[in-house]
């Protein structure tokens, strides 16, 4: 299991793994999981224009993705949010069905591109996943703060000069960034499990924003070892465990918190941003 | 305070809270409330926020089982209230997109538990309009409600919950997001409704002032505690500083009625970061 | 002129008879029950309702049963599924959605690959996902029919209770409304909805058929009753016209097996709803 031609499946999964728990966090703090199921969805479009085209898998997909996550930013300004995800979704999807009748792709590709493929990421790879990651990761730390208060407190990071719509446009992109390179292992249509399942078991545990996000990450991580590992021995899709141990995360965060006496809170954003010495001059 | 004995609408009122209880995740929400209206009787329910207003307000409707006591409407048990009880809330869904008209809102309350599809009628048509008249909101009546403003979102509840002929009106909290003149308005519309139709009135407020004109009766919530009777009998010193568990002054001012506690004590549900003297509004 | 629009054979062809009435049956129940569906904040359980419904689809080659019943059963049973985890709280609704969805679709892909392993079913994936409606078999038609009147009959019904109970669900409730067991009959015919057009026109179509002919119906019209009309009305003339578009995209370069009609649907319903929201937001400032 983890001889030569798996090590690039461990390292990207963990690359994987790390990006979707840090940026899933979020995701599920805003209430957008919508959105990080239908990035994703979107951007298989990409992969099938891409094919298309001839041109790099990879790149087709972000485009996509970008193209996705800043159509459902702009038509959500100029209309009722979920209906934005779900047209942008699914004229990126519609997209994608036209390429894939031009091309003569075959099924299992799709199959490995859409539910994920353990063995299929290549070498090559694995450079441009890594830095992706790191990008990744790297812009959710930049913008942590004025994220952060604008998810949980819009009127509040206004006051502070904070423009949540820069905000949510950026995020958004970085969400684009982050689905793009979780297609190969996980799957288009199973990466948003990944997002949600670790940070909602996450928040149960804990109501600081901090260990939250690294309690998330680690999370995923778990899962998707575990989900690789599973998938070796028995050949089923990955993207079968992702989904199945997503839903047992949610699962036990809520059992966890029911068993607590408490529903998952909302992070004590507020306490969290004063210790990051984000100050107010109104009162709450 | 209890109400005393021999006070109209004692029993066989139109409303009866009789000892009423309720625990909610280990807080004693609402602590032994009784009182009564009679038919055509307007009362306030008066407190701060926190009080157990809404509440107690939930518990009458039936949404909310107490843990002790018993709410009996014209006689009759919680279940089974349905169509004698009119409530309007203090706040609705204010989706722009919303297909629903002002009038199509009313219109629900003359039937919204009725399965099946209405079938246009004159009759029906009419009842509605009339209604929209007797509230000021025919100029909207073809308006989103989700673009209604607070105030006219107000009256067209008040129609809603009107239309069906209800023995008892509840309302939470209509006065607080009005200015003055509407505020008069709604209140004087109240009074007429509750005289003419000898429908009992409930409104919840945190400020009894705006009420003084029309309220027959005042039922002040402090901490889940009640005390019921006239404003006369109620907001004297000794009855709101027995109800408040500290010591609490009453101020009369002009036609105005002022409630002042010195500093926080116990038993008060204030917000933990009011560190000034709590002033009930009336000034 | 008229030659130019219609190709040759269109009027005359059964495969397009059936893709007319298919997708226009199953487009007026999703533009019907749709509205209720966007109104109630549950788009994205719509959506997740179509993909879960293709976990039936696929697990009915396994076990034998027709896909009909695989799609409409599991769509069902995963409206139930949602409704108990609470769904209709506004709070934690689409991470609830997302949860049931990702777990739905994961037996999908289980699924999907027993059937390409021990049948060797290729192409199984695509034909699920995408669905075409060109393939879809006259024999199913009546049952078609009959789920989608089933589903509309739901929203007739319960339609007053239901109307109240998304606008102020305390007051329906006071008027002893059950707003729980109105909010799941609501999502069960959602899933009906949505599982036949995911079977018949594959999950985007289902989707985009849900979605936004229904937001364009609440543009344009106050009354509930007419904005459900529009939006059945926009979903029709979208579908048929794609189909007509499929149909004559046959000729069309690059390959001649045509352009998928999804693909004419999706834009088409796009282009609308872009359309709409432009004329009435320049009406609304005006």
């Amino acid at each position: 299991m983890f001889s030569g031609f798996m090590t690039n499946a461990w390292l990207v999964g963990t690359f994987v793994a790390i990006v979707a728990g840090v940026v899933g966090f979020f995701i599920v703090l805003r209430g957008q999981a919508f959105v990080a199921d239908a990035v994703p969805q979107g951007a298989f479009a990409g992969a099938a224009g891409a094919s298309l085209l001839g041109i790099n898998t990879l790149i087709g997909v972000a485009a996509a993705a970008l193209v996705g996550a800043l159509g459902i930013g702009w038509l959500g300004r100029r209309g009722r949010r979920d209906v934005a995800t779900a047209l942008a979704l699914v004229v990126l999807l519609g997209l994608g069905a036209l390429f894939l009748s031009f091309s003569t792709e075959y099924a299992p590709e799709i199959y490995a591109l859409l539910f994920g493929e353990v063995l299929g990421v290549s070498a090559n790879e694995v450079l441009p996943i890594a830095v992706l990651s790191v990008a990744s990761v790297a812009a959710i730390a930049a913008l942590y703060r004025p994220l952060l208060l604008s998810s949980v407190m819009p009127e509040l990071a206004e006051a502070r000069g904070v423009r949540p719509a820069r905000v949510e446009t950026l995020f958004l992109v970085v969400v684009a960034l982050a689905t793009s390179m979780t297609l190969p292992v996980v799957g288009a249509l199973l990466i948003f499990s990944l997002m949600i399942g670790p940070p909602a078991a996450a928040r149960s545990v804990t109501s600081k924003p901090l260990p939250a996000l690294a309690l998330s990450a680690v999370i995923a991580v778990v899962v998707l070892w575990i989900s690789i590992a599973s998938a070796y021995q028995t050949n089923w899709p990955v993207g079968f465990f992702v989904g199945a141990l997503g839903a047992v995360c949610y699962a036990a965060g809520r059992g966890y918190a029911a068993l607590r006496g408490r529903r998952p809170a909302r992070p004590r954003a507020w306490r969290g941003a004063a210790e990051q010495g984000v100050t107010a001059n109104v009162r709450v | 305070m209890k109400r005393r004995p021999g006070e109209p609408g004692t029993s066989g009122g139109l409303l009866d809270v009789d000892g009423v209880s309720l625990w909610l995740s280990g807080r004693k929400v609402l602590d032994d409330v009784s009182f009564s209206l009679a038919p055509g009787e307007f009362a306030g329910l008066i407190g701060s926020n926190g009080a157990g207003k809404t509440t107690l307000l939930r518990v009458i409707l039936g949404l909310q089982a107490p843990s002790a006591g018993t709410v009996r409407v014209a006689g009759q048990p919680r279940t089974r209230r349905g169509s004698l009880i009119g409530y309007v809330p203090q706040k609705i869904l204010l989706d722009p997109d919303m297909p629903l008209r002002a009038r199509d809102l009313v219109g629900l309350g003359l039937d919204g538990q009725r399965l099946g599809i209405p079938l246009p009628s004159a009759r029906r048509r009419s009842q509605i309009d009339e209604m929209l008249q007797a509230v000021d909101a025919t100029r909207f009546a073809d308006t989103r409600v989700g673009l209604l403003s607070g105030g006219e979102q107000q009256r067209v509840l008040i129609a809603h919950a009107l239309i069906s002929r209800p023995r008892l009106l509840l309302l939470d909290e209509p006065l607080a997001n009005l200015d003055i003149a509407s505020e008069q308005d709604v209140v004087e519309l109240l009074g007429r409704v509750a005289r003419e139709q000898q429908v009992a009135v409930l409104i919840s407020a945190h400020d009894m002032n705006p009420l003084l004109p029309v309220m027959d009766r005042i039922v002040y919530m402090a901490a889940g505690r009640a005390a019921s009777g006239t404003t006369a009998e109620v907001v004297r010193p000794e009855v709101l500083s027995d109800l408040y568990g500290q010591h609490v002054d009453v101020i009369r001012v002009h036609n105005r009625i002022l409630v002042v506690a010195a500093q926080r004590g116990e038993g008060l549900d204030v917000p933990a970061s009011e560190p000034e003297p709590m002033v009930h509004e009336g000034a | 002129m008229l030659r130019a629009v219609f190709e040759p054979g269109f009027f005359s062809s059964s495969p397009v008879h059936v893709a007319l009435a298919a997708g226009g049956v199953v487009a007026l129940v999703s533009g019907i029950v749709g509205s209720f569906a966007v109104v109630r904040g549950q788009s994205y359980a719509g959506h997740a309702l179509a993909d879960i419904s293709v976990t039936g689809g696929s697990a009915s080659f396994l076990v034998g049963v027709s896909p009909l019943w695989g799609f409409v059963g599991v769509g069902v049973l995963a409206a139930g599924v949602m409704d108990m985890i609470g769904i209709q709280r506004p709070r934690g609704r689409d991470l609830a959605t997302g949860v049931v969805r990702g777990a739905g679709l994961g037996l999908a892909a289980l699924f999907l690959y027993w059937d390409t392993t021990h049948s060797n079913v290729t192409g199984a994936t695509i034909t699920i996902l995408f669905g075409s409606l060109f393939t879809v078999s006259s024999t199913i038609l009546p049952a078609i029919v009959a789920l989608s009147v089933a589903a509309v009959a739901i929203v007739a019904v319960l339609y007053r209770p239901l109307l109240l109970s998304t606008v102020a669900a305390d007051l329906a409730a006071a008027r002893g409304v059950s707003v729980r067991l109105v909010g799941l009959a609501c999502l069960v015919a959602i899933a009906l909805a949505v599982s036949l057009s995911a079977m018949t026109i594959g999950t985007i179509l289902s989707t985009a058929l849900l979605i936004g002919p229904a937001a364009i119906g609440l543009r344009l019209s106050r009354r509930p009753g007419l904005a459900m009309a529009w939006s059945a009305l926009a979903g029709l003339a979208a579908t048929w016209l794609g189909v007509l578009l499929a149909y004559d995209s046959f000729y069309w370069p690059p390959s001649r097996h045509g352009w998928p009609v999804s693909f004419f649907v999706v834009t088409l319903i796009f282009l609308g709803y872009v359309a709409v929201q432009t004329i009435t937001s320049r009406v609304r400032r005006a």
